[in-house]
């Protein structure tokens, strides 16, 4: 970072692909590290919302690989060139831990795997629990299904975030003038994750015992991205690149607002007890639902108005 | 002057902008030996230059800088335009081949940047990247072009082809160490004449470890449209900083989690 940084480049023209992919790549990550916290941490009975964290996830991975190939343009049948270095005479794997572009095609790929099979055991355990009364039945696997999903959130985490690295491992105005964006791209996507769960338990009355909960994490998660936001534009104003974000003035207070919608939903729920836990919500009414909606066009918001903000 | 090209020397340009007339003949004979189209003819007000910019397209481009008062104080003191033909500097530390995440962009024998065309997916991770706005994507082809330092050409032993026609000798090939060492004389020779003003941009290694196309500028580097010293940063000096972010975050995200969805005992 530079104080007062003059930039001279061209805008990639990263434009609606990309931000469909950044959209769905926190969705993904923060849909499985969410879903993978309630299995983990969570009472027995949100163990419907995890199997919904990991449906999903897996739902909105399929989309990201489209979105990427579909913005290669003339060269989409290339696209595999991301994984292998096909110059004459040097045929290899193609990997560079520096290019956060490299890194995360191979993480996508590793995630893809565990998004997959994490997908399909929720699919065998509803299968199993289809005619069982009360609480769904463990997972599979034990401790090492456990460590199966730990390993898959951590990676999850990553892709959620590695978005915003990648903006900011150029020499772009804005993007390349912080370090926030990374930090920022997660919690959004963690804030648009739980946003999401909860959206989708209107269709599986089950996983409503977690909605207060999926409020309460909704919040911290707004809370944080709240204050990587603060710190984003402090990056950029010091750079002297702040300016460039007042076009999209419209796009930030969308972002706002679907902060904002969340804290108002958690509101209550932020309550830190030591037993007993916050209320029970019966179902998502029809707040619920609408505040998920704003949450979710704040996510989409923020992206478009970090990444049009360079271009 | 004929230059005997050996792969595994360092081969590049010394543009003496103060000796630029402005003539575009680099940009035609650019466009000719690398059959580069152009783009449809538009008039963009702007001086005498309607290339625009560096694209796919455009490999060479003459720059007018023509900020300067219609008529000067004096007679016989006015300032002249500055004029430059820009190109690919060919970086030692280059954005580009660092972010390029298929290996499409290698360095050649001759030390140069070059781009292959069989290689590229058309990502444009190396566009966002290059500090000089050089690199563009040839929509037809889905890939990323710029100039190769006629790669060709130097295969066959020729000079590259905008060198070959400027007509000035604005635009010098050879060997690196000897573009250096003219470069350091005609430097001199102008601040011997009282033309203090005068710079090397791209002759040491403060700019991306040093430029295998560097210039002679009659003012600061800014000016014409490069970053300083201070601005030249390499993409990479964000991966830590932009990684320590996310993870911090991260871990703060999992705390919320566990704070969120932990067990609490009996629920209502």
């Amino acid at each position: 970072m530079y104080l007062a940084a003059e930039h001279f480049v061209r805008a990639p023209q990263w434009t609606w692909y990309i931000l469909g992919y950044f959209f769905f790549a926190g969705l993904t990550g923060g849909s499985y590290a969410l879903a993978t916290l309630l299995r983990l941490v969570g009472e027995p009975r949100d163990e419907a919302a995890a199997r919904l964290g990991f449906y999903t996830s897996f739902v909105t991975l399929l989309v990201c690989p489209v979105l990427l190939t579909t913005d290669l343009g003339a060269s989409w049948s290339k696209f595999w060139h991301m994984l292998v270095d096909v110059t004459p005479g040097e045929v290899g794997l193609s990997f560079k831990y520096w290019s956060p572009m490299s890194v995360g095609v191979w993480a996508l790929l590793i995630f893809g795997f565990f998004a997959a099979v994490s997908a399909l055991e929720s699919f065998a355990l509803d299968r199993r629990d289809r005619d069982a009364i009360g609480d769904p039945g463990r997972p599979i696997g034990g401790v090492l299904g456990r460590a199966f999903n730990a390993v898959g959130a951590i990676i999850a985490l990553f892709i959620a975030s590695y978005t915003g690295v990648l903006l900011s491992v150029s020499n772009q105005p804005v993007w390349s003038d912080t370090w926030m964006l990374g930090g920022l791209f997660l919690a959004s996507g963690l804030a648009g994750s739980a946003a999401l769960i909860t959206l989708l338990t209107a269709f599986r009355p089950a996983a409503a015992f977690s909605l207060a909960r999926l409020h309460e994490a909704d919040g911290y998660f707004s809370i944080l991205e709240l204050v990587l936001l603060v710190a984003f534009f402090i990056t950029i104003a010091a750079a002297g690149t702040a300016t460039r974000t007042l076009p999209y003035l419209p796009l930030w207070l969308l972002a706002l607002v679907g902060i904002g919608s969340s804290l108002v939903a958690a509101r209550g729920h932020m309550r830190i007890r030591p037993a007993g836990g916050t209320a029970v919500i019966a179902r998502a009414g029809a707040d619920t639902l609408a505040v998920s909606v704003l949450v979710l066009l704040g996510v989409l918001a923020l992206r478009a108005a970090v990444i049009f903000s360079a271009q | 002057m004929a230059v005997t090209i050996t792969p595994g020397e360092s081969y590049g340009f010394f543009t003496d902008t103060s000796i630029c007339i402005g003539c575009k003949a680099c940009e035609v004979a650019c466009k000719e030996w690398n059959q580069l189209q152009g783009n449809e003819p538009k008039f963009l007000a702007d001086s005498y230059d309607n290339t625009g910019q560096l694209d796919a397209q455009n490999w060479r481009h003459v720059k007018f800088i023509d900020d300067v008062p219609a008529q000067s104080a004096n007679a016989g003191n006015g300032t002249a335009f500055l004029m430059m033909s820009d190109v690919c500097k060919h970086c030692k530390h280059a954005s580009c081949m660092e972010v390029c995440p298929t290996g499409a962009i290698i360095r050649t024998e001759f030390d140069t940047v070059f781009i292959q065309q069989d290689v590229c997916n058309g990502c444009r991770n190396c566009v966002a990247a290059c500090p000089y706005s050089v690199i563009a994507i040839n929509q037809s082809t889905g890939t990323a072009h710029k100039c190769t330092l006629c790669y060709d050409r130097l295969q066959g032993g020729l000079e590259p082809a905008c060198a070959k026609a400027c007509p000035t000798q604005s635009i010098q090939f050879g060997p690196l160490a000897e573009l250096q060492q003219a470069a350091d004389v005609r430097l001199a020779a102008l601040h011997s004449q009282g033309i203090n003003q005068a710079q090397l941009y791209g002759r040491d290694d403060k700019v991306y470890g040093g430029l295998n196309a560097f210039f002679l500028l009659m003012d600061k580097p800014e000016t014409y449209g490069l970053p300083n010293a201070d601005n030249a940063g390499l993409p990479s000096r964000n991966d830590l900083g932009g990684y320590i972010g996310a993870l911090v975050t991260a871990v703060l995200g999992v705390i919320a989690g566990i704070v969120a969805f932990r067990r609490r005992g009996a629920t209502p």
